[in-house]
């Protein structure tokens, strides 16, 4: 019987691995660097600290291109996330600019015609005026690796590379800098092309965080990319909890269930004997 | 009720009287849940169960997404958003649906083989095969209109390329895929009948699995010896089989469990694993990403419909021989489909006299291959096609039809099959030792 299971697995185990070989063809140009990320792996959880200093350089230096359109602005209070007390995330809203009038015909005040003051029930603003793209769910729509072998085994414990690919790409620059067709180009060797639009957002010391870590330009990439993990997946730490609940649950009951099962038919079946 | 004898539902109470004349539903419960099952059966056995259960879990989660769902192109991504972030566990019933159609794929391939191996299909049991493919296609439809529904990249990309298959029709074509998108491109229309009959679909599925299991229930399970269940008495049928409660309705829900703590591991752990991160980008009809590949469970067949390219000499001669109307990108959808019926028209290609398996020994090796195939199908199907790929997936496809279409019905013929046991019971006994007179659990 154990070596039927164990066929079995196997063969289910053969049929999902090959599966996974999709995302192996999407298997980038660039090596994208592996960053140990706290919330990584079965266990990994949110640096609350870390959310809030990436939540910080979003603010003062991302957003002015980039939207997180499908983020509410409420859910910074929220267990798990940055859990910003609930004035504090009152003042950020009022704080909050919009940029894109255009895209954001939500936030706009019918009698004025501008924005208005922003409140926590409302989402960040969509930016899209200079063309980049929402940032809310950016660290699950890249992959940086797919290892080992191209199976994606390996994100159970790293993560699909999403925010890794974030890092990189912001401190991938070379410096170089090309015109053509009328748009500046700037060298980065994560970029797939080798050359993206953007210019290089992060200079060290860009930002002054209030816990007095160091704002190097590693340092800023590293907390804005776990601060989108988070913006792309607000409730992974409840999900990972429950999984664990959930696992451990399923393995009481099937051993319950396999002693039942060994009593039940032990009446009808004796010894393998061939 | 045709089937093989047992002692059926007796109303005792004055109650059970009353209904049992007005509506025998009772009856027909006990009569299934206590249907005799061979006892045999081994742990490839099992997936009917996971199946019923993913059918259910499928329905159940998706009910309630359909509740916070909202199908309209400028809406749906920005609701599946709303899912995953503001209803209430709505980022795991969103994740147990994703993943609970692979599981249900992964079940569904195990079940096939399974069948394929112990020569489940041959009769009398062509009918319940029959449905099954019936079911597995349904299957097909339902899982490809349901990835469409986030509308991100992959969602409208892949309905793109799919309904395009149709378009390779010679002459009716492009009428078709017009009229299954609802317009000339992939748009609002297309999404609002995709989730329309996303929704009925797996209605029809219910009805085809009921269908399904009254056919086997009518014929009996095949088993891993392929010998039928003796029908001439009462006892002697005993002898063959149990009663499918407790014996295994336990036994399936102890896989069952098993199974399920490695799928809430994926789900909990690493529940895009499956995905493609180009579905977390809102669908854009003007960016065509980089790589269009569909879900896992669709490569074996996309690497049949890409294998047969205009260089392919079968292709040409086709094409030569039908004055052109068959060309390279009709004959691959020729093959695609055709691959899934060669595979359903099993029961009239094998001429073995053999049921299982187990008892031929040159078959074992064919089908270790087209095992194997399969596999390899899969992988070439997720591969940027190169000149390696393109001669893989044809010998591959190549082997998938001749192992249906030229082995099965030759093996037959050449193959001198192994000894049968007369009864299940005589090989039961030759695997097991007889203990405590081999007496039953009562039911309860």
């Amino acid at each position: 019987m154990i070596r039927n299971i164990a066929l079995s697995t196997a063969a289910a185990l053969t049929l999902a691995v090959s599966g996974m070989a999709v995302n192996a063809a999407e298997t980038a140009h660039v090596e994208i660097e592996d960053v140990a990320f706290p919330f990584e792996g079965p266990f990994g959880k949110f640096d609350r600290n870390q959310l809030q200093r990436g939540l910080q350089v979003y603010t003062e230096v991302c957003s002015a291109c980039h939207g997180l359109k499908f983020v509410p602005i409420r859910t910074l209070a929220d267990e798990g996330g940055p859990q910003l007390p609930e004035d504090q995330v009152r003042a950020y809203a009022a704080n909050l600019s919009v940029n894109d009038e255009a895209s954001n015909p939500k936030l706009i005040d019918p009698e004025t015609g501008s924005a208005r003051t922003l409140v926590p029930a409302d989402n960040f603003p969509a930016n899209h005026s200079a063309g980049a793209p929402d940032l809310s769910l950016m660290a699950k729509a890249r992959a940086g690796f797919h290892g080992p072998y191209g199976l994606g085994i390996s994100q159970l414990f790293r993560g699909i590379g999403g925010p890794e690919y974030i890092h990189a790409i912001l401190t991938g620059y070379t410096g170089e800098e090309k015109e053509e067709a009328g748009s500046v180009f700037y060298e980065n060797h994560a970029f797939s092309t080798g050359w993206i639009k953007m210019p290089p957002p992060l200079s060290d010391d860009q930002v002054t965080y209030a816990d007095g870590t160091a704002a190097t330009v590693d340092q800023m990439s590293m907390d804005v990319s776990a601060f989108l993990m988070w913006t792309a997946e607000p409730h992974m730490m409840n999900r990972k909890e429950t999984g664990f609940k959930a696992v451990l649950f399923l393995i009481i009951f099937a051993s319950l269930l396999y002693l039942t099962n060994k009593r039940i038919w032990a009446g009808v079946k004796g010894k393998k004997i061939a | 009720m045709a089937g093989i004898p047992h002692d059926h539902y007796e109303p005792k109470s004055s109650g059970e009287q009353w209904l049992h004349k007005r509506l025998p539903i009772v009856g027909l419960l006990y009569d299934t849940i206590m249907i005799p099952t061979p006892k045999n059966l081994n742990y490839m056995w099992i997936w009917g169960i996971v199946l019923t259960f993913c059918l259910a879990l499928q329905i159940i989660t998706g009910i309630v997404l359909v509740m916070h769902y909202t199908p309209h192109a400028d809406l749906a991504f920005a609701s599946v958003e709303h899912i995953m972030r503001d209803v209430n566990g709505g980022y795991m019933i969103r994740y147990l649906h994703a993943n609970g159609a692979s599981l249900f794929f992964v079940a569904v391939y195990l079940h096939i083989f399974r069948g394929l191996y112990y020569g489940s299909y041959k009769a009398p049991r062509e009918v319940t095969w029959i449905i099954g493919m019936l079911i597995y296609l349904m299957m097909m439809g339902t899982a490809f209109m349901g990835y469409v529904l986030p509308w991100g990249q992959m969602s409208f990309w892949g309905a793109t390329v799919i309904t395009g298959l149709f378009g390779a029709i010679p002459g009716i074509g492009p009428g078709i895929q017009t009229w299954l998108l609802g317009g000339p491109a992939v748009d609002n229309a297309t999404l609002n009948r995709f989730f329309s009959l996303h929704y009925l679909l797996p209605f029809v599925i219910a009805g085809l699995v009921a269908l399904h299991i009254w056919a086997f229930h009518t014929t009996g399970n095949n088993n891993p010896t392929g010998v039928e269940v003796r029908r001439g008495s009462k006892e002697e049928a005993a002898r063959d089989t149990l009663p499918f409660w407790p014996y295994y309705i336990i036994k399936d829900l102890f896989a069952l469990a098993v199974i399920l703590a490695v799928f809430f591991a994926v789900v909990s752990f690493m529940p895009n694993y499956l995905g493609h991160p180009d579905n977390y980008i809102e669908a854009n009809p003007l960016a065509t990403p980089a790589h269009i590949v569909p879900e896992w469970y669709f490569l074996p067949f996309y690497a049949i419909l890409r294998a047969f390219t205009a260089d392919v000499l079968v292709v040409q001669i086709t094409q030569f021989v039908t004055f052109g109307i068959v060309d390279a990108k009709f004959f691959g959808v020729l093959a695609m489909f055709g691959a899934i019926a060669v595979m359903a028209l099993a029961p009239w290609l094998d001429t073995s006299s053999v049921r299982s398996g187990r008892y031929r020994p040159m078959f074992k090796w064919w089908f270790a291959l087209l095992a194997i195939d399969f596999v390899v199908l899969m992988w070439v199907g997720s591969q940027t096609p190169t000149v390696f790929t393109a001669w893989v997936s044809l010998i591959a496809s190549y082997y998938w039809f001749a192992y249906f279409l030229i082995i099965l019905p030759l093996l037959g013929v050449i193959e001198k099959p192994l000894p049968i046991p007369a009864t299940i019971e005589d090989d039961f006994n030759a695997h097991y030792s007889p203990q405590g007179g081999a007496k039953t659990v009562a039911a309860e």
